[in-house]
């Protein structure tokens, strides 16, 4: 890294200290190598993701120059970042208070342990350190060649469907099964072979119909392209669109890190609460010494606030992650807890099992956000930690609390965080109307899109796809077809079932 | 410390100075800028510089979060943001309006390149009024920091070719001690032209609220303008009806008089301050008179236009009188003008018909690179 600089000697022993602590605790961690950067320095790390080099863009200037005005306003401070590689690279912030450093630390020790285990990274380049500068002097080579500003603009349609991806693919093949291809020839319907004057019964003219209109219709979705809804649209993109070379090579760069990064976004609540759960547990336990108390509150008190109408993941992160702690050391699972139906009774109820911190570490290893609070967010949880869902209210024009309902407060929340917050896309026909329009289409969750956004992004997936493209989405209860193409905009109402 | 990050940075003016550009028309007539303005900087919403997304709209979105309240509490008003980011999974960062700090020093810059405006040539004796450090020699003897790399490698290149130590084929260069060059620099003083601006406004009844905002927000692009053509440059500010008076800028902008309108009264007040504390082959003067074009009575215009002849045109560089539409007003004034003046390169006249016509009017008056 370009800043390296030799951690100070006091620094070093705390590291030391902390990861004795965070190792007896049973966390496991990548090597940790931490740089002490100036707030400046910091500022440009973050608007970089974090890493030390990115491809030239923008981009990074602007979330750089509004880092720093908030900074220089006092409005916010990055108190640290930490980044999933192997080695793990984290930033302390020059001039923080030892106490601070120390928290930083032992909650670093927390991500780590997390990024090396939790099963959603496990597919993750480690040494993406490397990565990204590829993917920086890949950009850089094609701006040298094709000049800035066309690679930058490029590099901006290809921002504007990053989201496009579909993370969970990692795990699970959807390809389609090869084999059962028909032959091309074959079109004649399978008849029985009979004798010319048994032909009528044994192979009657309704049924034969009936089996040509169906093998049809077999035969029409073999030669749909894609034959399967494909939601990495990217990928599609990526093998079928016609790219140049270098369009293909930044395209592949901004798939590369969306995918890099796209864990973090599924695991945002589960990571940051054990980073929590772990700084919490190692200073007030081990780490912390009396004079430290206040400072630590302190800290701790800012990183845990609630604001009304804001969800804070680390809040509900390692309060969750509490209740389930002790749900497990004292027994509150299983079949007779769950039939259990008296209040009292399960107030007072206590297995003393311990098995709280064992679970602890097997939820880290196999759980995602979604899973995380679909499994462990119960009735007892949603109402000790006082959650509510909120939402728009036209008639006030006011964001208001809707409810308190067990069921719809965690509904609200699931849906808010499925498929990382963004709207669920598919490309569904890449010869649309036969002529070679991309079809794509949005699975309308209830919530429409926003459509400014929507027209924009339509005009970008034009300019890849260079033939017209159209989504099918809902907007306000209505089926619409949005489509850009040569001539420009264009919105029609549409028929859901021309799009099942 | 130079940082990577400030190529990006450098990338992002840009697109930003290119978005001010395009809707500079719309910035100049709603007038926004003018109540945004701090010291030196102005600070501009840009809308559109994010990158689009499909991606949830916003209202019926929803979301979830934590703490006391009953069902039916305000969580915050319309227009605001969603209050949370949702889940906060979801990256948030940019679905509000971006505010970007533009130096008036730059935004004098887009202004004149989108109006294409000509450099002002003073005019006048330039007063001496500052040194400035500049980097334009080489010498051998200097600190490390600002050793020129370049010449000290010639120098060396030079030095071994000649002693016949060079050896094309190990192109290997060592400077030495007399070889290295540093920069250095020399202090060089700069003429300076200094400058005044006097705003004139009718104050009188007819003068609506609408009126006084265009003329608000017209002066600032002018000052704006001027300031960036000008180092050492004043503003003095005269109201009148039927009497003329100095007064601070606050004053100019707020004042609302009901009496009638000798605009003779501020012409006089105005060139009385020239004459007294801004002689005319020293400083560059610009005196700016905004009204609805209504005035007294013929006599008046008459010692109006006298005044202008003999007094105020000679000693400044142009005089702008901008007329602003208004129900009440004749419109008179502005014809009585032209009538007279027609022919005069250093006076021009301007009618303002509305916010939307400021900048076409900031382009009459500034367009002439007086």
């Amino acid at each position: 890294m370009s800043f390296r600089k030799p951690l100070p000697a006091h620094l070093q022993d705390m590291q030391q200290e902390i990861e004795i602590h965070a190792r007896d605790f049973g966390l496991d961690f990548f090597p940790i190598i931490y740089e002490v950067l100036d707030y400046k320095t910091m500022n440009e790390v973050a608007a970089y993701g974090g890493f030390p080099t990115r491809y030239p863009h923008w981009r990074f200037g602007m979330d750089y120059e509004q880092l720093s005005k908030s900074y220089e306003y006092g409005m916010s401070k990055i108190y640290e970042m930490v980044i999933n590689t192997n080695p793990s690279y984290a930033y302390l912030l020059e001039g923080n208070s030892l106490v601070d450093q120390k928290l930083v630390m032992a909650h670093v020790c927390g991500h780590v342990d997390f990024f090396k285990h939790n099963y959603y990274f496990s597919k993750t380049n480690r040494k993406m350190i490397d990565g990204m500068a590829n993917h920086a002097a890949t950009v850089r080579r094609h701006m040298a060649r094709h000049g800035q500003g066309p690679v930058e603009d490029f590099i901006d349609v290809c921002l504007s469907i990053e989201n496009l991806i579909d993370p969970m693919s990692l795990f699970i093949s959807r390809e389609a099964k090869p084999g059962g291809a028909q032959d091309e020839d074959v079109k004649e319907t399978p008849r029985i072979a009979a004798k010319g004057y048994m032909e009528e019964y044994i192979n009657p003219p309704e049924f034969m119909a009936a089996q040509r209109k169906k093998l049809a219709a077999e035969a029409a979705q073999q030669k749909r392209f894609p034959v399967e809804p494909q939601r990495d649209v990217l990928k599609f993109l990526l093998g079928h669109a016609p790219l140049e070379d270098w369009q293909r090579d930044c395209l592949e760069v901004i798939r590369n890190e969306a995918y890099y990064y796209a864990p973090q976004a599924m695991t945002k609540i589960m990571n940051e609460g054990w980073a929590t759960y772990w700084h919490s547990k190692i200073l007030t336990t081990k780490a912390l010494k009396g004079s430290e108390v206040v400072d630590y509150a302190d800290a701790c008190a800012g990183v845990l606030a609630t604001a009304p109408g804001r969800l804070n993941p680390y809040k509900l992160g390692v309060e969750l992650l509490r209740h389930i702690e002790m749900r497990w050391d004292k027994g509150q699972f299983g079949q007779e807890w769950e039939e259990c139906d008296t209040v009292a009774a399960k107030v007072a109820w206590d297995r003393r099992l311990g098995l709280g911190r064992d679970k602890l570490f097997e939820v880290r290893k196999l759980y995602n956000d979604i899973t995380f609070i679909d499994e462990f967010f119960t009735l007892e949880f949603c109402i000790e930690q006082k959650f509510y869902s909120f939402g728009f209210n036209e008639r006030s024009s006011n964001w208001e609390i809707m409810s308190r309902d067990f069921q719809k407060v965690k509904r609200q929340l699931l849906d808010s965080i499925t498929n990382r917050g963004q709207p669920v896309i598919r490309v569904v026909d890449a010869n649309y109307g036969n002529t070679g329009e991309l079809l794509i289409k949005h699975e309308h969750g209830g919530v429409d899109l926003d459509m400014n956004h929507a027209k924009d992004t339509l005009r970008n997936l034009h300019k890849i796809w260079k033939r017209p493209v159209s989504i099918y989405t809902i907007v306000e209860d209505k089926g619409k077809l949005l489509r850009h193409g040569a001539e420009g905009y264009s919105e029609k109402t549409a028929d859901a079932k021309e799009f099942e | 410390m130079s940082q990577k990050i400030d190529l990006d940075q450098r990338r992002f003016r840009k697109i930003i100075r290119g978005k001010i550009k395009d809707n500079l028309r719309k910035y100049i007539s709603n007038g926004e800028m003018v109540a945004r303005k701090g010291k030196d900087v102005v600070s501009i919403p840009i809308p559109t510089v994010d990158i689009p997304r499909f991606k949830h709209g916003g209202k019926q979105q929803g979301g979830v979060g934590q703490g006391e309240g009953e069902v039916g509490d305000s969580l915050g008003q319309d227009g605001e943001e969603q209050p949370g980011g949702a889940g906060e999974a979801g990256d948030r960062a940019g679905e509000h309006l971006l505010e970007v700090d533009v130096s008036l020093e730059e935004l004098a810059e887009i202004l004149g390149e989108e109006l294409s405006l000509p450099r002002i040539e003073p005019k006048g004796s330039e007063k001496i009024v500052a040194h400035k450090d500049r980097f334009t020699g080489i010498r051998s003897t200097g600190p490390e920091s600002l050793k020129h790399f370049r010449r000290t490698y010639k120098e060396a290149l030079k030095r071994q070719i000649s002693t016949g130590t060079y050896n094309p084929k190990a192109p290997v260069i060592i400077p030495i001690k007399e070889d290295k060059r540093f920069r250095s620099w020399k202090s060089e003083p700069i003429p300076q032209s200094s400058a005044v601006i006097i705003y004139m406004m009718d104050v009188s009844g007819s003068m609506g609220d609408e009126q006084k905002e265009i003329v608000r927000i017209e002066s600032f692009w002018i000052d704006t303008w001027l300031r960036s053509q000008y180092k050492g440059i004043e503003s003095r500010y005269i109201i009148h009806d039927a009497m003329a008076r100095e007064v601070d800028r606050d004053t100019f902008f707020s004042t609302r008089e009901s009496g009638g309108t000798m605009i003779s009264s501020a012409y006089k007040l105005c060139s009385k301050i020239m004459q007294d504390e801004y002689p005319a082959d020293e400083f560059n003067i610009y005196p700016f008179h905004f009204s609805d074009g209504d005035n007294w009575s013929v006599d008046d215009t008459v010692t109006c236009v006298d005044l202008l002849k003999n007094e105020i045109l000679p000693n400044s560089n142009q005089f702008a009188y901008g007329q602003v539409e208004s129900p009440y007003g004749s419109g008179q004034f502005i014809k009585d003008l032209r009538e007279h003046f027609s022919g005069e390169e250093s006076l021009v006249t301007s009618e303002i018909k509305g916010k939307d016509a400021i900048m076409d009017s900031i382009k009459e008056f500034l367009g002439k690179g007086k």
